[in-house]
């Protein structure tokens, strides 16, 4: 193995042992959440995202690293999402769970990730149909939302956080 | 001897702030030792597992797909990323005795019964359309969720919106039996 592939089975390795430890790889979890039961994965990745988010945005100011923003293509986001939403409750994982899911002992993940391996094959032979519909629809590129807000990045962030432990705060009141 | 080990695991606020921190040293370390930013993603490796997979038998068709050409066939960084979940997954699991051999998953349980069968249809094709969509939104809740969150990216926000949006309404409607 090279040292980028050895760089990604380490950094793999403790995503999966937190992704456990936060006990949010279970499909009670996933489809809780989407019951409204059951907030763990919330608390979960909004956490994540208000340090990562604080971090991310300092290494980037500072040009060590450089941000990646994915496209708002508007049929991919609004459509793909959908179907995506639509599959995850039926399937109770996301790509990345499904396989720390197995890990843990629950084998009916299988199941999932060969579903998912298909639709991955299914959308490798729609492409060239997606790019000429869907895809083309409109496309407003990678942008943050400080430029269709006009609010500045570092006034947005601590917003973010106020927002989220008030979040916090609620669901630890209402026990989810 | 402590028999009463099985524990809820660490606080999801814990956990998923220290998730927050992989991710930047992750970043850094992308950046430092790859010469590219990368940022943790998952749904990416499952058209590079379809494409390994389907060059076994149809090497010429892999290798003339748009699709599989530009997502590279390749066993990468990302690709070894998801492998390592798999591990530690099971490393952490073990260390807190709460690995299980689970066949059917209590919600899907009380509603569809103990068969296997239908978990394994359900889970297969709830696989397909999720996947056909993580990649036509180009990110699932690792790639938006996660990475693009945390840079602001406008697409992750609605992305997630979408995700969520339409997973409680399919989740509703699926597990929730009508009260006749």
């Amino acid at each position: 193995m090279n040292t980028e592939q050895w760089l990604g089975l380490v950094t793999g390795v403790l995503f999966g042992f937190l992704l456990q430890k936060g006990r949010v790889l279970r499909f009670d979890k996933q489809v809780g959440a989407m019951l409204l039961k059951d907030m763990t994965i919330f608390k979960f990745m909004l956490s994540a995202i208000l340090v990562g988010m604080v971090g991310i945005n300092l290494l980037a100011d500072t040009g060590i690293i450089t941000l990646g923003h994915k496209p708002m293509n508007v049929g991919a986001i609004v459509i793909g999402g959908g179907l995506f939403g639509a599959g995850w409750a039926i399937m109770g994982f996301c790509p990345g769970t499904s396989i720390g899911a197995l890990g843990e002992g629950r084998w009916h993940a299988l199941f999932a990730i060969a579903g998912m391996i298909t639709g991955a094959a299914v959308y490798a032979e729609l492409f060239p149909l997606m790019k000429t519909t869907v895809l083309a629809w409109k496309d407003y590129g990678k942008i943050d939302l400080s430029q269709i807000t006009g609010v500045a990045k570092w006034i947005l962030i601590p917003l973010f956080w106020v927002g989220c432990l008030a979040l916090f705060a609620w669901f630890e009141k209402k026990r989810l | 001897m402590n028999r009463k080990r099985t524990t809820d695991g660490w606080s999801p606020y814990l956990a998923g702030a220290l998730v927050g921190l992989l991710a930047i040293a992750s970043v850094y370390a992308t950046t430092v030792w790859m010469g590219k930013t990368h940022y943790l993603g998952a749904s990416t490796t499952f058209v590079r597992a379809a494409g390994l997979l389907e060059r076994t038998v149809a090497a010429d068709h892999v290798a003339q797909n748009e699709y599989f050409t530009k997502s590279k066939v390749v066993i990468d960084w990302q690709f070894m990323l998801v492998v390592g979940i798999f591990f530690g997954a099971f490393v952490s699991a073990l260390s807190d005795n709460s690995y299980r051999l689970e066949h059917v998953p209590p919600i899907w349980r009380k509603r569809f019964g103990p068969s296997i069968g239908k978990r394994a249809a359900g889970a297969f094709f709830g696989g397909i359309v999720a996947m056909f969509g993580a990649r036509l939104a180009d990110g699932c809740p690792s790639g938006h969720g996660l990475s693009g969150m945390m840079q602001l990216s406008v697409s992750a926000f609605v992305a997630l919106a979408m995700f969520f949006g339409i997973g409680v309404v399919v989740a509703h409607f699926v597990y929730k039996r009508r009260t006749a």
